[in-house]
C-alpha cells in the first residue's frame, strides 16, 4: 500500500452506475482471509468474471481501452457493508482514488484509512467526466490533494476534505499513530466522572 | 442550551476535538467478529501492541458459521481458520468469546442486547455496518472497518466528525398486519437509500413507542440502508423492563443508579435538528421490496413503479408496471440481526400454527443467538416450524450475506426477513425480496407474495 498522496494525473476507469454497494465491489464470500493482500483479484467478482471464473466481456475493468489509477462512478458509491475489503480490493486493483458525485460514509472513511482518496463532484462535473472518457478514453484527470483541485481538460473544480484528514494522506500518518501519542489524555478521560450535561 | 439525545451521548464522550478536525471519540463496546477482526489483530501484532482495554470487547463467531451440525468442525477450510483465528486471537488478548458450541454464540447484534451488553448512553461500535441495532437503546451505535476495530483496540477510541441529526416521526396507530419492518421499509422507500447520508437518525413519535424492544431494534438496525450512520430512540419503561435483570445488566444500588442517569436520555423540547420529517402510521401498509437496494420498496399491494431502474429489474426478472402480490417464490429466508429474534419467531410461529408450507418453497428459519433458540425450543415454536415443514437452523448469518454454505441458487426468489437485497447479496444471481416476518410467513405458506391482512 502507498503511503501518502498528493498529486496524480492519470487516465480513468468509469463505471457509470449509482449506489454501487460493497457486496458489488467484493461480494461476501471473497472476505474470508485473514491478511489485507490480494482482494483486487476478486473487484466486482461477479460483474467482471462469469461463473466459470471467465471474465465477462462487456465489463469495463475487461476492456483494455480503458485504464489507469482514478475510478469514476455514480453517485452513492460504497454503500451497504462496513467492509474495508472493499477498499483494499480497489486500492490492491491499483487504484489510488475514486470519484463520485456521493460516497457512502463507512466507505469514505474505510478508503482514506488506505491512502484510497475518495474525491466528490458535483453531479455536472460527474456527467463532464463520463462524457470526457466516453468520448476519448485517454483522457487524463489530474488530482491535487494540497490544492484541493481536480482538473479535467481546461475544467478545474474543488473538493472538500477535513484538513485532518489531509495531513495525514500528504504525509503518510495513520490515526491510530495520532491515537496512540494520546494516550495519556484517554487514560485520564477514563478516571473522569462520565455525567450527562 | 437544548440538546438532542444524541448530543447529550455524544458530548461526554469526547476526549478532546482537533481543531478544524474530527473528534477523540471515546467507545464504551466494542462488539468483534471473525470475518473483520482478524486484520486489526495482525495489524495491532505488527505494532507491538495490547489490547488497550480487553473487558470492554465482546466477541462472537457468526458471519460464516454453518447452521447446521455446529458442534462438528467446520467444513469450509477458509471460513474454519477465519473461525479459529478469532478464537486464538481472542485467547492471547483475554478478550471474552463466545463462540461456537457457547450457549451466548449468536449474532453479535442479537447478543449484545440480549445479555444486557448494550446500554443506554453508550457509545458502542462493531466492524459492522447493523451496529446501528443497538441504537435501540439509547446509544450511539454505529459500524467500523478494520483499521478503526484496530484503533479502537489499541486506545478505546475512535477519531469521528459529528454528524448531521435527523428525528423520523412516527406517529399514530399501525394498521393490522403492520410490523416495525414494514416501518422502517417504508421510510427507505420514502427517503431512498441515500436519504439518511451524513446524518445520524433520532427516531420518535407514538407509534416507536408503541413498539418492543425487538420492533425498535429492526428499526434502527436498517437505519445504514438509507446511508445513516447510525439510528437511535430514547428509552422509556419498556426499555428498563427488557434491561433488567439479564446477564450483564446492573444490579441493585448500581441499576437504581443507572436508571436515574438514563431517564435523563431523550432529547429536549426545543433541541434543533438538522432534518425532521414526520410520518403517518395510518399511511404503513406491509411492504415489500422489488429491487437492488432496500430503497426499492412498495406496500405488497402495489405496483412496481414505472420509472423503476431497469438494470434492477433486468437482475430481479420483474416488469415496471406490474403488480408484487401473487408473485411465485422458491426461497422464504426467516433470519438475520434485523429479524430473528424471539419475538419474530413466536409471531411467524402464531401464524404458521396449523398450517403447512407450500410444495413449491424451501423456508429456512434461523434463530439469531443460542438463547433465542432454546427459548424457542422451550415453547415449543421448533415444534411448530417442523409441522409447517419449515427448516428451523442453528444461529449465524447465514443467508443474509451468504458466506457460509447457506445460499439462494441463482436465479431462484427468496422473500427474505434480512436487510439487503443487493444483486448476489444471498448468493451469486439470487434474488431477493425484503419484507417483515409476517409477509415471509404467509409467502411460506402461500408460496407466493401475498397479504398478511387477508389471512388474520
Amino acid at each position: 500500500m502507498s503511503k501518502s498522496i498528493n498529486k496524480i494525473t492519470s487516465t480513468a476507469v468509469p463505471i457509470h452506475l449509482e449506489n454501487i454497494d460493497t457486496d458489488q465491489i467484493i461480494p461476501a464470500r471473497f472476505l474470508k482471509a485473514t491478511s489485507r493482500d490480494g482482494f483486487g483479484d476478486n473487484l466486482f467478482r461477479d460483474w467482471r468474471y462469469n461463473a466459470d471464473g471467465t471474465p465477462k466481456k462487456d465489463f469495463i475493468l475487461n476492456n483494455p481501452t480503458y485504464s489507469g489509477r482514478i475510478l469514476v462512478a455514480g453517485k452513492n458509491f460504497g454503500c451497504g457493508s462496513s467492509r474495508e475489503h472493499a477498499a483494499w480490493a480497489i486500492k490492491d486493483a491499483g487504484f489510488d482514488v475514486v470519484v463520485s458525485s456521493f460516497f457512502a460514509d463507512i466507505f469514505k472513511n474505510n478508503a482514506l484509512n488506505n491512502f484510497l482518496l475518495p474525491v466528490t463532484v458535483s453531479e455536472e462535473f460527474l456527467q463532464q467526466i463520463f462524457a470526457a472518457i466516453e468520448k476519448d478514453p485517454k483522457t487524463n484527470i489530474s488530482v491535487d490533494l494540497e490544492a484541493q483541485t481536480i482538473t479535467l481538460g481546461g475544467n478545474i473544480t474543488s473538493f472538500d476534505i477535513n484538513n485532518y484528514k489531509k495531513t495525514c494522506l500528504l504525509n503518510g500518518y495513520d490515526d491510530i499513530d495520532y491515537l496512540l501519542s494520546i494516550r495519556p489524555e484517554i487514560e485520564a478521560f477514563e478516571q473522569k466522572p462520565q455525567t450527562i450535561q | 442550551m437544548p440538546k438532542t439525545l444524541f448530543e447529550k451521548i455524544w458530548d461526554r464522550h469526547v476526549v478532546k476535538t482537533i481543531e478544524g478536525g474530527p473528534s477523540v471519540l471515546y467507545i464504551d463496546k466494542h462488539f468483534i467478529h471473525e470475518v473483520t477482526s482478524p486484520q486489526a489483530f495482525k495489524g495491532l501484532e505488527k505494532r507491538g501492541l495490547e489490547v488497550f482495554r480487553p473487558k470492554q470487547i465482546v466477541a462472537t463467531a457468526d458471519h460464516n458459521v454453518p447452521t447446521i451440525d455446529q458442534h462438528l468442525p467446520i467444513k469450509e477450510e477458509l471460513s474454519r481458520i477465519q473461525v479459529q483465528a478469532l478464537v486464538d486471537n481472542t485467547k492471547k488478548h483475554h478478550i471474552d468469546l463466545y463462540g461456537l458450541g457457547h450457549p451466548y454464540q449468536g449474532i453479535v447484534h442479537v447478543i449484545g442486547p440480549e445479555l444486557g451488553v448494550t446500554q443506554p448512553g453508550m457509545t458502542i461500535v462493531c466492524g459492522d455496518s447493523h451496529t446501528s441495532t443497538h441504537g435501540a437503546f439509547a446509544t450511539i451505535s454505529f459500524g467500523i472497518g478494520t483499521s478503526e476495530v484496530e484503533m479502537v483496540m489499541a486506545t478505546q477510541c475512535l477519531l469521528q466528525s459529528k454528524p448531521k441529526l435527523m428525528r423520523i416521526n412516527v406517529e399514530g396507530t399501525l394498521n393490522k398486519g403492520v410490523t416495525s419492518k414494514d416501518i422502517i421499509l417504508y421510510i427507505i422507500a420514502h427517503i431512498s437509500a441515500s436519504g439518511a447520508t451524513g446524518y445520524f437518525v433520532e427516531y420518535a413519535g407514538s407509534a416507536i413507542r408503541s413498539l418492543s424492544m425487538e420492533g425498535r431494534m429492526t428499526i434502527c438496525n436498517m437505519s445504514i440502508e438509507m446511508g445513516a450512520r447510525g439510528g437511535m430512540i430514547a428509552p422509556d419503561q419498556t426499555t428498563f423492563d427488557y434491561l433488567e435483570g439479564r446477564e450483564f445488566a446492573p444490579e441493585g444500588a448500581e441499576w437504581e443508579k443507572k436508571l436515574t442517569e438514563w431517564k435523563q436520555l431523550h432529547s429536549d423540547e426545543d433541541a434543533l435538528f438538522d432534518k425532521e420529517i414526520t410520518i403517518a402510521a395510518a399511511d404503513i401498509e406491509p411492504m415489500i421490496t422489488y429491487g437492488t437496494n432496500p430503497g426499492m420498496g412498495v406496500s405488497v399491494t402495489g405496483r412496481i413503479p414505472a420509472e423503476a431502474d431497469p438494470k434492477s429489474l433486468a437482475y430481479m426478472g420483474l416488469q415496471a408496471g406490474a403488480a408484487i402480490k401473487g408473485k411465485k417464490v422458491d426461497y422464504v429466508f426467516i433470519g438475520s440481526c434485523t429479524n430473528s429474534r424471539i419475538e419474530d419467531l413466536r409471531l411467524v410461529a402464531s401464524f404458521v400454527k396449523g398450517r403447512k408450507k407450500a410444495d413449491n418453497v424451501e423456508v429456512w428459519v434461523v434463530p439469531g443467538s443460542k438463547q433465542v433458540e432454546q427459548q424457542a425450543i422451550k415453547e415449543g415454536i421448533d415444534k411448530v416450524f417442523a409441522e409447517a415443514g419449515f427448516n428451523l437452523r442453528q444461529p449465524g448469518c447465514s443467508a443474509c450475506l451468504a458466506m457460509n454454505e447457506d445460499k439462494i441458487p441463482a436465479g431462484k426468489y427468496c422473500i427474505s426477513t434480512s436487510n439487503r437485497n443487493f444483486e448476489g447479496r444471498q448468493g451469486p444471481n439470487a434474488r431477493t425480496l425484503l419484507a417483515s416476518p409476517l409477509t415471509a410467513a404467509v409467502a411460506a405458506i402461500t408460496g407466493e407474495v401475498a397479504d398478511i391482512r387477508e389471512f388474520i
